[in-house]
């Protein structure tokens, strides 16, 4: 039996820029549980993918920053290239009902403008910690900050990594409020709102509860609840003269 | 009506980000039932006793979550064996077994139905009972503690578990789960007559399923069972297995679950038969589920077709005992490979026939693909030995075979074989060496390459109920060690061949203790509880499993009784020794087995009773059934029996035509 020829590349003719959100019971997924989801919930959907050449052809996706297993996020970013042309609207309801959910689409734009990835400046994130006073937050918050550098440990892949953590660290602030997640009945907790730079190697938000527990002994009973709220371009600015994070679709829906 | 539990997850939530996978815990699956606590009378918590990556994609509790879902008033959800670092968690903050649909402890369930495909399960299902707070021991739990159901292939011999079950199902459990349902519904209705014995009763005198404490075993003086007989009148003498039709009309899962963690099996698969008449005496599997019953052409077209556009797979599976044996299985792989032709869906067919054949199979899949391996079953080493076994493959086959596939351009070969069969010397385990060796040689000669590799395989023979090898002495695990040994060094010593020869085995141990679970009447029930509280769990995994707790548990367990684990499992057994199973029908006559025993040791084979007469092996008598194969009238493409069509199969062909 003749052998045939790899698959050909189907070519793109447009690209869409995704964001989507990991919510509740979903956020223990990890990237590569939410990478499969999404690819079958493409085919569920019957998404016109552009795909790679090669024995083994893959649809061709981009995903930027991917936010830690067991962490939720309003805003994580994908592209998408598509070998029809499809309608941004269209191609969001189709994929968000394929999508188990928890699993959400929150905005599907054209891609009109380069250099998107560079746009993911910083992150806002929302960190729970229930049991935890916002007066013991704020306390270890100023004792952190009070320092010039503090290196955690991380165990990654690639066994342990040394991180420094104060250089990712736009802003900080302790508020009061809500795990989300937690059953209604719970009490209030310190709510911390934090920004952190897009570095290299990246800063997560584990990695600034590790140096407030090393810098601060501040060690919740529970495990706190992290939430990426926005991610993007980092500007001054802001109702309190702080920094805000503006929105890294802008450019596309604009362009 | 009692209130609906609360779900456990607020509880769990907080240990989940302190343990490996956490996201196998949460459930969240595409197509799984969303369905109302209150709606339903009859409640089913369905447990694969093994860690959620393998048992998540079982086929069989998928079609019987399905099954049970659909039926109006009953409702069922899932549970699996969660790690040590969980369960050591859950015991500290006190959260129950739960289930991975809505979080529920298991323990608010009416019924707890385990599905046992392999004996190693055991000690993860005393884990879950104990998590989920039911009594350990069946005779302990009261009205109001779920029932305990075992299923699978296991369950046909569920002594060894008879003390902390509360009911076995043998054979095919699709019509059996409803017919339970009903049992328990009439029974929640009528206002619990009897109590949980009467529902008991009621369940053994239906025959629908095995009710172990409503049977006495009674011993011989030297340990061996002198007989097993029911404890009250109308409560039949032998409990006999189900088989289900016509897998055309129970085409289910029709919509299978697309876990989000990672699986061991991540692809779609389609059944295409049940049964298999190959008559290969080891295999319990085969003996167990015939006679064979194939889905027709169209059938698997439609199954195809739907589950792709269900689960947004990317491959699919044609599942069975020996898929090749399909008797229409040439026109389904051709006809589902040019559907795909255009689309990114791959599709396989496990199979490991020795022969031709099969090749060509493979090379149709593999059109538009990589062709990196192949896998054979020859699984005796030396023509004598096949004989025994009754696989009838000649060494001239096998190389012929593998030449084939060397000249289509497959690059690597895996071989199956067993150690430890009955009657076998060094020597013949030693032949695979020498096969190995002319596999090698012939692949290079045919395809003129030096880099093809061939790999050995070797697993650790157990013998098993309800096959001709339910007398055997299986062999003990020193000498099986040994043998390997012996093997290993032939093979590399070979000079020429040698290193393009890869060989995989495991060490004898494991197999005892398996072996001891498979033929164990109820004594072994206190090893498995005495392992259990020395810590053993998920011991199918070689970092869990620990041989020498076992061997204590058993010494312990067995001190005052005349039998010990070497009884139960290098002893062999004479024709008129009860067997804990004997009163356990799977339709296989007991004479016929034996015979074919015989027959083993003399070295005689049978042939397929699909292309042959029927040999009587007692199966379609003793259960009204019949051989169910093609050809089938029904073109591939038309409407089937539920008025699908099968094409096109993928969704993605005609949208990019
Ligand atoms: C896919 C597969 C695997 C996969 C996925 C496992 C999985 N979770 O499905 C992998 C590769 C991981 C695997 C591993 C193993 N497998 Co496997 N596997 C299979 C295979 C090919 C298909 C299983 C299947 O889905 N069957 C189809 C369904 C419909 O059948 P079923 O599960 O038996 O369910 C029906 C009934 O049994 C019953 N039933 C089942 N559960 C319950 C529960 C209740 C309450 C009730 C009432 C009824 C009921 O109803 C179902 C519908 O009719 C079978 C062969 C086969 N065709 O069955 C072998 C098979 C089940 N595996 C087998 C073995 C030995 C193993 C291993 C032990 C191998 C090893 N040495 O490591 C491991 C053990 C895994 C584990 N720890 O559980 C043997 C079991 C031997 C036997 N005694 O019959 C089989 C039969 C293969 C064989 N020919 O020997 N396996
Ligand atoms: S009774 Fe005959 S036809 Fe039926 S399975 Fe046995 S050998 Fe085959």
């Amino acid at each position: 039996m003749s052998r045939q020829p790899p698959r050909e590349f189907v070519a793109p003719v447009q690209r869409f820029r995704i964001r989507y959100a990991k919510r509740g019971q979903l956020r223990f997924a990890s990237h590569r549980d939410f990478q499969r989801a999404f690819e079958r919930a493409l085919r569920r959907a019957e998404v016109p993918m552009a795909y790679s050449a090669g024995f083994s052809p893959h649809p061709k996706i981009s995903y930027a920053n991917a936010a830690p297993t067991g962490t939720a996020s309003e805003a994580e970013y994908l592209e998408i290239a598509v070998a029809e042309h499809c309608r941004a609207d269209d191609l969001q309801t189709r994929i968000d009902t394929a999508l188990p959910p928890g699993l959400d689409i929150v905005e599907v734009v054209e891609a009109r403008t380069p250099d998107f990835v560079q746009r993911l400046e910083g992150s806002r994130w929302r960190i729970a910690l229930p049991g935890v006073s916002p007066d013991a937050a704020q306390r270890a918050v100023t004792a952190l900050l009070a320092t010039h550098d503090v290196v955690v440990e991380r165990l990654t892949k690639n066994g342990m990594r040394r991180v420094e953590v104060l250089p990712a660290v736009v802003d900080i602030a302790v508020t009061e409020g809500r795990a989300a997640s937690v059953a209604e009945s719970s009490e209030t907790c310190a709510i911390m709102q934090v920004v952190l730079r897009q570095e290299t190697p990246a800063v997560r938000p584990d990695d600034v509860l590790a140096a407030l527990r090393s810098v601060a002994d501040l060690a919740p009973q529970v495990p706190p609840q992290v939430t990426r709220e926005s991610q993007g371009p980092l500007a001054e600015g802001g109702n309190a003269g702080g920094i805000t994070i503006g929105d890294p679709l802008a450019a596309d829906r604009e362009a | 009506m009692a209130m609906a539990p609360e779900s456990v997850f607020d509880r769990l939530e907080h240990l989940l980000p302190c343990v490996q996978k956490p996201i196998q815990y949460v459930g969240g699956e595409v197509n799984a039932v969303q369905s109302d606590w209150d709606a339903a009378d009859v409640r089913w918590a369905l447990m694969y006793p093994d860690a959620y990556e393998v048992g998540a994609p079982n086929q069989g509790v998928q079609i019987l979550y399905e099954v049970l879902n659909e039926q109006p008033g009953v409702l069922c959800e899932r549970t699996y064996a969660v790690w040590p670092d969980l369960e050591a968690l859950m015991r500290e903050h006190d959260v129950p077994q739960f289930t991975v649909d809505a979080h529920r402890p298991v323990g608010a369930f009416d019924l707890l139905g385990l599905s046992f495909s392999t004996e190693l399960g055991y000690t993860n299902m005393l884990t879950a009972l104990d998590l989920a707070g039911i009594p350990l021991m069946a005779a302990d739990r009261v009205d109001g503690h779920p029932l305990v159901v075992a299923g699978g292939h296991a369950a046909f011999n569920p002594e060894p578990i008879a003390d902390f079950i509360d009911a076995a199902v043998l054979g095919d459990g699709e019509q059996a789960v409803l017919a339970l349902s009903d049992i328990v519904r009439d029974w929640k209705v009528a206002g619990h007559p009897g109590g949980r014995a009467g529902l008991l009763e009621r369940i053994a005198k239906s025959g629908v399923a095995y009710v172990p404490s409503l049977y006495d075993v009674e011993y011989l003086a030297d340990g061996r069972i002198r007989r097993v007989l029911p404890k009250l009148a109308g409560i039949p003498w032998r409990v006999a297995k189900h088989t289900l039709m016509d897998l055309d009309e129970w085409d289910y899962p029709r919509a299978p679950l697309v876990p989000l963690a990672e699986t061991v099996h991540e692809r779609m698969s389609v059944e295409i038969f049940r049964g298999c008449t190959r008559g290969c005496r080891f295999c319990q599997a085969g003996m167990i589920t015939r006679p064979v019953r194939e889905r027709s052409k169209a059938g698997i077209a439609a199954m195809v077709k739907r589950g792709l556009a269900a689960t947004g797979y990317e491959e699919v599976g044609l599942l069975s005992l020996s898929s090749a044996d399909h008797s229409e299985i040439a026109e389904v792989t051709t006809y589902l490979a040019d559907c795909y032709s255009d689309s990114q869906t791959s599709l396989s067919l496990p199979s490991t026939r020795v022969d031709a054949f099969n090749v060509d199979l493979a090379n149709e899949l593999s059109r538009n693909g990589r062709r990196s391996g192949l896998t054979f079953a020859p699984e005796g080493g030396s023509e004598r030995m096949r004989k025994v076994i009754n696989k009838q493959v000649t060494e001239e086959d096998l190389i012929r075979t593998v030449a084939t596939a060397y000249a289509a351009g497959w690059r690597q070969v895996k071989l199956y074989f067993m150690c430890g069969l009955p009657t076998e010397t060094d020597d013949d385990v030693l032949q695979i060496a020498r096969m190995a060796a002319e596999v090698i040689r012939v692949g290079r000669e045919v395809s003129g390459r030096r880099d093809i590799r061939c790999t050995v395989s070797i697993g650790g023979f157990v013998p098993k109920p309800h096959t001709p090898f339910q007398w055997a002495a299986q062999l003990d695990h020193e000498t099986t060690d040994a043998r390997l040994a012996l093997l290993r060094d032939r093979i590399r010593s070979n000079r020429e061949y040698g290193k393009a020869i890869g060989i995989r085995y495991h060490d004898g141990k494991p197999g005892i203790i398996e072996g001891l679970l498979s033929r164990g009447d109820r004594r072994v029930g206190r090893v498995i509880l005495e392992a259990w509280r020395a810590g053993a769990r998920f011991d199918g995994w070689s970092e869990y499993f620990d041989f020498e707790r076992w061997q204590s548990a058993a010494s312990i367990a067995l001190a005052d009784e005349p039998v010990s684990l070497d009884w139960y499992t290098v002893r062999e057994r004479e024709h008129s020794e009860v067997l804990p199973w004997d009163h356990l029908d799977s339709g296989l006559d007991r004479e016929w087995l034996w015979e074919d025993w015989q027959a083993a040791v003399d070295e005689e084979g049978v042939e397929d009773c699909r292309w042959t007469p029927c040999f009587d092996c007692g199966v379609c008598d003793q259960m009204g059934t019949q051989i169910q194969v093609g050809p089938t009238s029904v073109e591939m493409g038309m409407p089937t029996a539920r008025g699908e069509t099968g094409i096109p199969l993928s969704p993605r062909a005609d949208s990019m035509a």
